[in-house]
């Protein structure tokens, strides 16, 4: 894949006022280069070419927030897993893929917009469904740490199925 | 568990089930039905006077019929609550007999005590509901229920118990005699495709029997014991040298499932068929046979599964947010998995899922505060023409609509797949971060040069598009003309995107998501089905050839299925002719128009509420 010429395709798409061509953009370096640009143009969406978003939204959506831009300003063309290495014996196809790719990322950009993240409280108590080993064990552990827990057992009695064993592997001990 | 019994920040309802379940992670308001106990179960001091003077007999649960107990009665003598409780169909009545009423000196004994209903809010819910055993009567060859010595793993648990109905003597039901051979069969109700056997293998019985081998040896040196195998399954710490030590104190193991057992109807021994290692059938005498049951998804699931929208996986235990990533995490976000609810697992693993579920739980508490995304609907409230459809798809009952109302969207109970999106007939609802707009920008600019050279990808956040990932990973190679188009769900592809890719001169357009049982929405991706085979029926009326349109399920983990379905999808294309692509544009054209002009006048706000 050319990626050179890739980044040529990319300047000349609308509203790409910056490009720049980078290895291990995820690392430190490769993200202060990112928080620098958006500073020194005064961008206001960014568009990563590089390798899935499942990978590395979270890190650069971080990488956003951190240069003061919000964090849904972010776009990623994944040319990685989804072009270069799948497409390895066809260099010229795939070249032709990635600027695609690219300039459907840069026009989702141009209509992405700012986004909060919903906040809500959580409640310092917790429901155990099922009174067996494991849900004594989550009872116990959440209530130890502090949090007030409600207990919810179908039987009369606690202890579920382990109750009934006689003694428990490996150690041979008893069950209850 | 006693421990529980007399923690303070634990309150234990025993005898209870949860009815009813609202809210979302942080917030959840649960209804929680406790049954009549008739006995106070704080003041009972369990010291058992009543049951001596009760009258009726029943059998006894805890040692599965084994013995006895009376009409009121303690489960076991370890019980949490300690407790006594009366099966009222059992009891004759204060009326009629009254006789654990006149006994009982704390006067605990209440025969108007009613099932009542209590409300609880909780941040956080753990499901803990466990497993049932295998019901060995449907594997008939093996004469469960029908020969007295065959009896299940659990039935022996109780037979060697101490505490229970022999006094842990291991002794035969039919004539009370300790026996000198007992034969174990191995993957009864696992790994097999047969009947209603599980395919899976039940993780735990295995050692089980290793362990219950130990115990009959500690016993009763003498019994001699075979097991009957197909593999033996040893691979937890300290396991493979117990299943050692078994066999040097003389267990046989022999690697072979019997046909079947035949009862001497003299000597009530078994008669068991099994090939040997050459090939031959050979009968092996025991005098008891314990059938080594496995573990199935509890019953009474169902009913949690419908409460807190979670979904199964194949084997119908609940099925995990991500099976290696998240593993203790349910969908429904607040909510996690601790035992045997999610797959069969041993004491120790069920004690650290536990702790992994409470610790999970315990990261959003300490908090106190949760995150719950961004990617949630919004709407034109001139466009919405209150039909309400967008609330009839949303998997999580999030969107709210009432009869004249535009639609009210609880925005922490919606997990932003934009099934309501794509099922608004009037593009008046939307969802934030794949919007229309941004999703036909991207349409057009993969379509805005050689869009015959084009196959349009709609892949899912879960399984498609991280199928197209795991491809990438594993360098499988496909060809070069896919435009992948990220969507958090399949459901979120509106019919009109399809169309618009069309009117652009697409040749194929694929709608991909997860499979059925996979879907990261519940079962969002059932209104995908719907869609597609709306536009289907659409296509064909304006004269486009339906298979231009495709629907293929991938999940994240098959890499190799996503590169053939991109070698299909490419055969497709190159079946395509000009004359078909420019006929399509012309025949979808009035409707994207029309379309276009809606969606772009729109003025989409919050519908929020709290």
């Amino acid at each position: 894949m050319d990626c050179p010429s890739v980044v040529e395709f990319a300047a000349t798409l609308p509203n790409v006022v910056y490009t720049a061509a980078n290895r291990y953009t995820c690392s430190e370096p490769g993200q202060q280069q990112i928080r620098d640009a958006i500073r020194e143009h005064r961008l206001n969406r960014v568009v990563v070419a590089s390798c899935s978003p499942r990978m590395h939204e979270p890190t650069f959506r971080a990488t956003l927030e951190s240069a003061g831009l919000n964090p849904y300003f972010f776009e990623m063309a994944n040319l990685r897993e989804h072009c270069s290495w799948v497409h390895e014996h066809e260099p010229e196809a795939a070249t032709l893929k990635a600027k695609d790719l690219v300039r459907m990322a840069v026009a989702k950009a141009a209509y992405l917009e700012p986004l909060e993240e919903l906040v809500v409280p959580v409640k310092q108590s917790a429901l155990v469904i099922g009174g067996g080993v494991a849900g004594i064990s989550a009872a116990l552990d959440l209530a130890d740490a502090g949090y007030k827990v409600y207990l919810v057992e179908k039987e009369a009695s606690i202890g579920g199925l382990m109750a009934q064993l006689d003694k428990t592997y490996p150690t041979i001990d008893c069950s209850i | 568990m006693a421990d529980v019994g007399r923690h303070p920040r634990i309150e234990l309802m025993a005898m209870s089930e949860v009815v009813d379940v609202e809210g979302y992670i942080g917030n959840f308001k649960v209804r929680i039905k406790r049954r009549a106990r008739y006995v106070r179960e704080k003041e009972c001091t369990a010291c058992g006077e009543c049951a001596k003077v009760c009258p009726e007999t029943a059998p006894d649960e805890f040692n599965i019929g084994l013995s006895t107990r009376k009409a009121i009665y303690q489960p076991f003598p370890q019980a949490v609550p300690s407790a006594y409780l009366i099966n009222i169909d059992e009891c004759r009545g204060m009326i009629a007999c009254s006789k654990c009423y006149e006994v009982c000196e704390k006067k605990c004994i209440d025969f108007a005590d009613k099932d009542r209903t209590v409300e609880i809010e909780v941040g956080t819910i753990i499901v803990a509901t466990g497993m049932e055993p295998f019901d060995a009567t449907k594997v008939e060859e093996y004469g469960y229920g029908k020969y007295e010595n065959v009896i299940t793993s659990m039935e022996f648990e109780r037979l060697i118990s101490s505490g229970g109905p022999t006094g842990g003597h291991l002794v035969r039901i039919s004539d009370r005699r300790v026996p000198k051979t007992v034969a174990f069969i191995q993957c009864i109700g696992s790994r097999s495709k047969r009947g209603e056997t599980k395919s899976y293998c039940s993780n735990i019985c295995c050692m089980n029997t290793i362990k219950d081998a130990f115990l009959i040896h500690s016993h009763y040196p003498d019994i001699e014991m075979k097991v009957f195998y197909m593999d033996i399954r040893a691979f937890g710490k300290g396991f493979e040298e117990l299943y050692d030590r078994t066999r040097k104190f003389g267990v046989r193991y022999i690697r072979s499932m019997p046909g079947y057992i035949e009862e001497d109807s003299r000597t009530k021994d078994l008669l068991i068929y099994a090939e040997d290692d050459d090939g031959s059938v050979k009968v092996h005498r025991a005098e008891m046979v314990v059938l080594s049951v496995g573990l199935v998804p509890r019953k009474g699931n169902d009913e949690v599964k419908r409460l807190l929208s979670l979904s199964y996986t194949k084997d119908g235990f609940f099925m995990e947010a991500h099976p290696k990533l998240q593993p203790v995490d349910a969908a429904t976000k607040g909510v996690f998995f601790a035992g045997c609810a999610e797959s069969p697992k041993d004491v120790k693993d069920s004690v650290t899922q536990a702790s992994a579920a409470a610790s999970r739980a315990m990261r959003l508490m300490a908090t106190g505060r949760v995150k719950v995304g961004a990617v949630k609907p919004v709407v034109d409230l001139e466009l919405c023409k209150r039909c309400g459809r967008c609330a009839k798809v949303c998997p999580f009952g999030a969107v709210k609509w009432e009869k004249g109302n535009p639609p009210a969207v609880i925005e922490a109970l919606c997990a932003g797949c934009g099934g309501c999106a794509a099922e608004c007939p009037f593009s008046a609802l939307d969802i934030r971060h794949f919007t229309d707009e941004q999703i036909l920008s991207q349409i057009e600019a993969a379509l805005i040069e050689r869009p015959e050279d084009k196959v349009v990808v709609f892949a899912c956040n879960w399984c498609s598009y991280g199928g197209a990932d795991t491809c990438g990973v594993s360098r499988f190679q496909y060809p070069p003309s896919a435009r992948l188009i990220r969507t958090m769900c399949s459901a979120r592809v509106s019919p009109n995107f399809v169309y618009y890719a069309f009117s652009l001169g697409a040749p194929v357009v694929l709608v991909s998501g997860c499979h059925f049982a996979d879907c990261h929405y519940i079962n969002a991706n059932r209104n995908t089905v719907k869609r597609v085979q709306a536009m289907w029926d659409r296509l064909e009326k304006w004269g486009i050839r339906p298979q231009r349109l495709q629907l293929e399920w991938i999940s994240a983990a098959e890499g190799e299925r996503f590169a053939r379905v991109m070698e299909a999808m490419e055969n497709i294309r190159r079946t395509v002719t000009k004359e078909e692509m420019e006929f399509g544009k012309g025949a979808v054209k009035e409707y994207v128009e029309k379309y276009l002009k809606e969606v772009r006048k729109g003025d989409k706000v919050s519908v929020a509420e709290e």
